[in-house]
């Protein structure tokens, strides 16, 4: 079964999705949505399939799949999915059908091309897909730069009053990043003895020069943490995700930025061992910064989508730390929290967008005990509110503590610096849910007729399996776990650390 | 007196080139002959017909690996890829060249020496059918540039250099619309031309005194002996270079380039950026890869500083520019460091590389002028920046076109931007030259800007009273630009065959 090419046609399907609704005409917006939403289900549909083929604790990449494509360079469509790419993944197909129909009616149809719209949604899911199942480097360069494109057109053809600066920026810093990745990509070719197999490459990783592989790994690191973002090249961030439609932020922060921890996971640690651990120590740093640092931020804006991008990248911090304290339990906890992000921040984000959508502003002064006119629209922004500053029960509170007791064990400082960013993200959500849906009714409020009208069916339906999953994952992270281990546990090899003995047990070895 | 021998002559090879004169010779004669109103259909399907054969003759003979005329001309691999470029990207160009139905009478102006806003003038602008001249000339031009990448020996370069550059030098002065703008370009062009000839020529003599002959393969033996003068051969090979790299428009030599393309008739100034790039970048190879790779080490660095150089000042300024057409002519400049880069890589992928780039940026570029002939006004082209707000709502499907071609400028993937720039890049990194790719890389990132600059100023900006429409084009130009956009897609998407196809002609003969 697995010999079937699942990533390819996963790829595929969206991106001839987004030629069939691009190709409907403006009149018709409705066909265009509907066929938007029902292409994305099939591509959820296939992901499911693809998660029960999937052999947990088999080989780590499977779905293997490799035709030439420029033989001349060796380059191959070589796409491959371990663990980490396979939840990745997954998470894609279920966050773009619930965006898509958050989307539903974003857009001014009088000045915007509506199927426009969806179609480039589903574009950039293409895009995104073929990121995370690239396992050949150009290949893997190649969806990393044409993803701006879609997003580009899609903050600044579709956002808010200062779209195109942000669109602008977010293309330009990403381009930028982009280019020292190429340079690099450029750099591991020659040095990697002309081909750009993820394989090959990683075998003969080892035997790079030092100094030309920490400059690659520079190279590669930049890009990826301009993308992800990494203190100091979010700034990027705020901008797009404030200027950007709410359901296209909860894709960007969602799983457009995951593209850069993964990147490091997947390019940065196996490629570069040696550079990885000699940059390590800087990378930390800056993960507890931009931890702090966001997070102090977020605390004092008034402006929802802003806050939201903020607590994005103290997030971010989270994840970075994990990564590179190299250690299997804290990569563990920093793939589930790639996860559980995804997850959190994208539900926080939809549910904004569906206050922005009522009272036409994203400014907390705005609003202020909406709780009294949409009760169960203000219960699921506090419900993602706590599962965002990892409450116990929702699923990032699994992965917040995985990282954190995971560097712990190597790194106390670090680990004990970063626990104060819970309690920054315990002040900054409270503060918002507080300023935004308690206290005493607004008055102006009240004279929005949308504001009246509490969660309807279709928003429903949005946020329904996201709440789910979150309590579910939770509870019982074991299903996602299971599947990210091994392939963190292989990619901590690859950099060649050693565990402490408490985790050596953990992952079935013998302790001595 | 004994019997002169004749060197032998190999017709078969030389006849790209023989046809395309022939060509030239015989529209001049129908200058003559026909009346005036006959004379554009027929011109016309005679340089295309012309451009087709000399097509055709290339590719019958693509196997030929031969030097002929007494080594005078070198028929190889470059030669021949070389010269189908060209061919190819002329005929695109002389579809732009030919287009009458934008403007009423076309771009070009009917009589040339009419003082420039007088009565007789503005009639003229205004109602008479332009000049057919433009079509011998392309064809003269389009002959010289076969010829210029075949040359074996500095004084048959020489002689190619001027068969190229005097017609051009006219094309340049026939713009219909603003008259003064072109005729100062043309004569711009004609006096900076002028002295970089100058130059050239006065380096082969400097050569000729250094190696007692004017063939390459002479002066490459010459440069492996030791005891012949430095002085000479250095002398030569800058007076030699800056000649080339004029053509070029390789920084410090640049300075015509934008004032000459922003002055041109539209069609002219495609044809200028993508054929002339391809001839002037295909000598400079034959005459560093044959002639002088004995002293790479020598002239690498200094022409590694051009390189930078070249990159550095087109991208910056092309960041400032607010006319579309000198916006094009800096990345241009831009492009021909790219180039540099690629060439400076010295060995095998270098060559490959750089004729894959010039292939991919010609077509790119003729998409790119072609679009700017249609957006237009009631005085001409409208060519400042701030008229194309919102092009995007008034006409999206040229706006998508330009845009497409803005991203494959700017270097990104599926595009053929991006597959040209991974090849001259990953040649320099292989040939040792990591510095000029770091700055490749940077000054993209600069560059990267004014394109990104121009999709926002089409999609994202609303349109203005002031927007201009764009024509519906003829089918001539939309033949150009379906062709320029197709092929710079699938050399983004497929590049394999080409990229073969380069690999397999990267062999000079000596």
């Amino acid at each position: 079964m697995t010999d079937f090419p699942f990533l390819p046609f996963l790829t595929v399907i969206p991106l001839v999705g987004a030629a069939v609704v691009a190709c409907i005409p403006r009149a018709k917006a409705q066909l265009a949505k509907t066929i938007a939403l029902g292409w994305s289900l099939v591509v959820l549909v296939l992901s499911i399939v693809m998660w029960i083929v999937f052999e947990v604790g088999g080989d780590r990449f499977q779905f293997t799949w490799s035709k030439p494509w420029i033989p001349t360079w060796d380059v191959r469509f070589t796409f491959a999915a371990d663990g980490i790419a396979l939840v990745m993944l997954m998470l894609i197909a279920i966050l773009v059908p619930a965006v898509i129909l958050a989307s539903w009616h974003d857009v001014d149809e009088a000045t915007r091309s509506v199927p426009a719209y969806f179609a480039l949604l589903l574009t950039l899911e293409c895009t995104m897909i073929g990121v995370f199942a690239a396992a050949d480097v150009f290949l893997f360069y190649v969806f990393f730069e044409v993803m701006l494109v879609p997003m580009y057109f899609i903050i600044g053809s579709y956002g808010g009053a200062r779209r195109q600066y942000a669109a602008v920026k977010f293309f330009l810093y990403s381009l930028v990043g982009g280019l020292f990745m190429l340079a690099a990509v450029i750099g591991l070719w020659v040095v990697g003895g002309h081909t750009f197999d993820w394989q090959k490459l990683s075998d003969v990783s080892a035997a790079f020069d030092t100094n030309t592989a920490r400059w690659l790994f520079l190279g590669f690191f930049i890009a990826f943490a301009v993308k992800a973002p990494f203190f100091p090249f979010h700034t990027w961030l705020p901008d797009a995700g404030v200027a950007a439609p709410a359901p296209a932020a909860a894709l960007l922060v969602g799983v457009l930025d995951k593209v850069g921890t993964f990147g490091i996971l997947r390019y940065c640690l196996p490629l570069f061992p040696e550079a990885s651990r000699w940059f390590a120590p800087a990378a930390l740093v800056l993960g507890v910064i931009g931890i702090i640092y966001a997070a102090l931020l977020a605390v004092g804006q008034n402006d929802l989508k802003r806050l939201v991008s903020y607590t994005s990248i103290a997030h971010f911090g989270f994840i970075g730390i994990g990564i590179f304290a190299f250690t299997t339990q804290a990569g563990t906890g920093s793939v589930l929290y790639m996860v559980n992000h995804g997850l959190a921040t994208g539900l926080l984000f939809l549910v904004v967008g569906m206050f922005v959508a009522r009272r036409g502003s994203a400014l907390t002064s705005d609003f202020g005990g909406a709780g009294k006119l949409v009760p169960v629209l203000a219960g699921i922004l506090f419900f993602a509110g706590l599962a965002s500053l990892a409450l116990p029960g929702t699923a990032p509170f699994v992965s917040e503590f995985l990282v954190l007791i995971g560097t712990f064990t190597v790194h106390k400082t670090y680990a004990v610096i970063a626990t104060t960013g819970i309690i920054l993200a315990a002040a900054y959500v409270l503060w918002m849910v507080q300023r935004t849906t308690q206290g005493t009714l607004n008055p102006t409020l009240t004279e929005y007729p949308a504001m009246h009208k509490d969660i309807t069916l279709r928003e429903k339906v949005v946020v329904a399996p996201l709440v789910v999953l979150l309590l579910v994952l939770g509870f019982y992270p074991k299903p996602v776990t299971d599947v990210i281990n091994p392939a963190v546990e292989a990619t901590m090899q690859d950099v060649g650390t050693t565990d402490p003995a408490p985790t050596a047990v953990a992952n079935g070895k013998v302790a001595p | 007196m004994g019997d002169v021998q004749l060197p032998e002559i190999n017709y078969a090879a030389l006849s790209p080139m023989l046809i395309l004169f022939g060509a030239a010779c015989l529209g001049i004669l129908l200058e003559a002959i026909l009346p005036r109103h006959r004379r554009n259909m027929i011109q016309l399907i005679l340089a295309l017909v012309a451009v087709v054969a000399a097509l055709i003759a290339v590719i019958i003979g693509r196997d030929t690996r031969t030097l002929t005329i007494g080594g005078a001309v070198a028929i190889d691999g470059p030669t021949l890829f070389l010269q189908g470029s060209i061919l190819l990207l002329g005929l695109v160009s002389l579809l732009l060249i030919g287009e009458r139905s934008v403007e009423a009478g076309g771009a070009f102006v009917s009589q040339a020496a009419i003082t420039v806003g007088s009565e007789k003038d503005l009639k003229q602008a205004s109602s008479e059918p332009g000049a057919t001249e433009v079509y011998p000339l392309a064809v003269f031009t389009l002959g010289g540039m076969l010829l210029f990448v075949a040359a074996n020996d500095l004084l048959t370069m020489f002689v190619a250099l001027e068969v190229f550059s005097l017609p051009l030098y006219l094309l340049c002065a026939l713009a219909r619309r603003r008259r003064l703008l072109s005729q100062e370009a043309a004569l711009k062009y004609f006096l900076l031309g002028s002295y970089a000839s100058a130059f050239f020529l006065f380096g082969v003599a400097l050569l000729y005194g250094f190696a007692g002959a004017i063939d390459l393969a002479a002066i490459h033996t010459a440069v492996a002996d030791p005891t012949r003068s430095e002085v000479l051969l250095f002398g030569g090979l800058a007076l030699v270079s800056i000649g080339l790299l004029f053509k070029c428009a390789a920084v410090p030599f640049h300075v015509w380039t934008p004032d000459v393309y922003q002055g041109s008739p539209t069609s002219v100034t495609a044809l200028m950026a993508a054929c002339t790039k391809v001839a002037a970048f295909g000598a400079l190879l034959r005459v560093l890869y044959v002639a002088f790779e004995g002293v790479r080490w020598n002239f690498q660095p200094v022409l590694g500083v051009i390189a930078i150089l070249t990159m550095l000042v087109g991208a910056i300024l092309a960041v400032t520019q607010t006319d579309m057409k000198r916006l094009l002519a800096y990345s241009s400049i831009a492009n021909a460091g790219y180039l540099m880069v690629g060439v400076l890589a010295l060995n095998k992928d270098g060559l490959s590389s750089t004729m894959f780039y010039l292939v991919a940026y010609g077509f790119s570029v003729l998409a790119a002028f072609g679009i700017v002939s249609l957006v237009r006004d009631a005085d001409g082209e409208a060519t400042h920046l701030s008229r194309w707000a919102g092009l995007g709502r008034k006409s999206p499907l040229f706006a998508a076109a330009f845009s497409f071609i803005m991203l494959a400028f700017a270097g990104i993937p599926l595009t053929s931007g991006f597959t040209s720039k991974f090849a001259v890049f990953g040649a320099a990194v292989d040939g040792g030259q990591t510095w000029l790719v770091i700055v490749g890389v940077i000054t993209s990132m600069v560059l990267a800007f004014p394109y990104l600059r121009v999709i926002v100023m089409v999609w994202l900006s609303e349109p203005g009273e002031t927007t201009p429409s764009v024509s519906i084009p003829g089918f001539l130009t939309s033949a150009a630009l379906v062709i320029g956009v197709i092929v710079t897609l699938i050399l983004g998407v497929v590049p394999a065959p080409l990229l073969d196809l380069t690999n397999d002609a990267a062999q000079f003969v000596r």
